[in-house]
């Protein structure tokens, strides 16, 4: 079966769960940028969880299938059309061969998913079916006229799934390697301040507007590994929060690092949403991820 | 933290956190960051990224409080591993040339029999997929990077910044100085592993 990609918006790309394990050959992660909702996703569809999805931002995604098959869109919540019909957000739902499935402008939120039922079964790259939009490892970006090959569907799709609760509130931050190049106490700092996002936030990272953190050292730090949730801060002062496309290396200090759960959030935080800081109990890390 | 006393052991490693699930290790530079990188693979240490840099090695998808404890039976070496030798042939011709030759108070022809009679070692990779960070240029040797880097440097360029030496696999911005170019494919995901300048191995440059 394949997918006939019509329209793809400002940016569709496929995603899994990305290529940890290459960062030392300088390959970014990537992977759906709100896990979470990608998951949610392939469940409804009855997909393995390491399944590929196209991951859309701010809708504008149209597609046609060449056979029946089951689908879901999740993530930010926006209208889903088949044929011009409304269907629902986060279930599951039959899409008849040769009608149109259209996704909408979300009412928030940034990045919607679309799972089919067989998984978008593109030619993996280095173990993984994500492209990478800092180096463009992986598949090409998905562009309105192309045809995507999909899965056997492996079983029938989940008959109801539990939607995340949402978690308003503060991103839960833990101190970061380098937070003594900066003046005080840099993380209570940003606890402490309101930031805004920028309009140039993308895969790599969630840049922020607000009050500029202070350093004390000058000098050039040496290229050191990064990690996901990296809050980087360049010289301007603005934080930049490092997702899932994010260097490998880079030579701007970390001052802190997101809760790796809380990161799906960063992925639907719009230019212009507010972000405010908390810091993260110890305990809290311990806990087991979902 | 200092994680050698714990143990008793004769060996100060220094790590910092970096969140809850990875540690920065302080190293001396870019050799010892290779000998306790390949020292952590060696022993199969539960950790999901293991990258080397200029002065640090990142273990990322750890327990630090697992991984902290093993590491204090590393003993610092500043010694790199002896990878592969892979000679790259090079038609020295970029557009720095001129400049580096500045730098160096000498000319052209020597800029080149110089940079073909070292044997770097790429130390780490970064910037772009399979770009290697190539140690070996003596301090004195040092070339600054350009004030703006250029927007378009192509694949192959073959550039020096600091004491650093690069191949650029594909077309991207840089800022390093150009002394000319290669053939050579430094990145295919087909080939195993697809950088062919992986951390460790040995490079010589040959005039083509």
């Amino acid at each position: 079966m394949r997918l006939h990609v019509l329209a793809a918006g400002h940016l569709t790309t496929v995603q899994d769960r990305g290529r940890p394990g290459w960062a030392h050959l300088g390959v970014p992660r990537a992977g759906a940028l709100d896990a979470p909702a990608a998951d949610l996703a392939n469940r409804l569809v009855g997909n393995p969880a390491d399944a590929a999805v196209l991951e859309t931002t701010l809708g504008g995604l149209a597609v046609r299938a060449s056979a029946d098959c089951w689908v879901a869109v999740t993530g930010a919540e926006g209208p889903v059309l088949v044929d011009g019909r409304p269907r629902g957000h986060a279930r599951a739902e039959r899409l008849p061969a040769g009608a149109l499935l259209e996704l909408g402008t979300p009412r928030r939120g940034v990045r919607s998913y679309l799972a089919v039922a067989g998984g978008i079964a593109v030619e993996p790259v280095l173990g993984s079916r994500s492209t990478d939009t800092l180096a463009w490892v992986g598949p090409p970006r998905v562009e309105a006229g192309a045809v995507l090959p999909v899965g056997l569907p492996p079983g029938p799709p989940a008959a109801l799934d539990t939607p995340r609760p949402g978690r308003p509130g503060p991103l839960r931050l833990h101190p970061g390697p380098r937070a003594d190049w900066f003046a005080g106490d840099p993380v209570a700092a940003m606890c402490h301040a309101a930031y805004t996002v920028e309009e140039a936030s993308n895969r790599v990272g969630l840049r922020l507007a607000g009050p500029p953190l202070e350093r004390v050292r000058s000098g050039e730090l040496p290229s050191e590994g990064m990690v996901l949730g990296a809050v980087q801060v360049p010289p301007s002062g603005r934080p930049v929060v490092f997702l899932a496309d994010h260097p490998v290396t880079g030579g701007y200090p970390v001052v802190a690092v997101v809760d790796a759960g809380d990161l799906w959030r960063c992925a639907q935080l719009r230019p212009g949403d507010e972000v405010r800081f908390s810091l993260a109990r110890p305990a809290a890390a311990a806990a087991p991820t979902r | 933290m200092d994680v050698a006393g714990a143990l008793g052991s004769r060996v100060s490693v220094r790590a910092r956190p970096v969140g809850p699930s990875a540690v920065l290790v302080d190293v001396a530079g870019p050799g010892e960051a290779l000998a306790l990188a390949a020292w952590v693979r060696d022993r199969s240490l539960p950790v999901v990224e293991v990258v080397p840099a200029a002065a640090t090695v990142l273990l990322d998808g750890v327990d630090p409080a697992a991984v902290l404890p093993a590491l204090a039976a590393w003993e610092p070496t500043a010694e790199a591993p002896t990878g592969g030798l892979v000679e790259v042939s090079v038609t020295y011709d970029g557009e720095d040339l001129d400049a580096v030759a500045d730098a160096w108070g000498t000319t052209v022809a020597e800029v080149v029999e110089r940079h073909a009679a070292l044997t770097f070692v790429s130390a780490f990779c970064g910037f772009a997929p399979g770009f290697a960070y190539l140690a070996g240029l003596p301090d004195e040797l040092s070339v600054p990077r350009l004030d703006s880097p250029r927007p378009r440097v192509p694949a192959g360029s073959v550039a020096l910044a600091g004491t650093w030496c690069g191949v650029y696999p594909t077309a991207s911005p840089g800022g390093w100085r150009i002394i000319g170019r290669t053939d050579v494919g430094l990145w295919d995901t087909r080939r195993e592993p697809p950088a062919l300048l992986p951390p460790g191995t040995r490079v010589r440059f040959v005039p083509a």
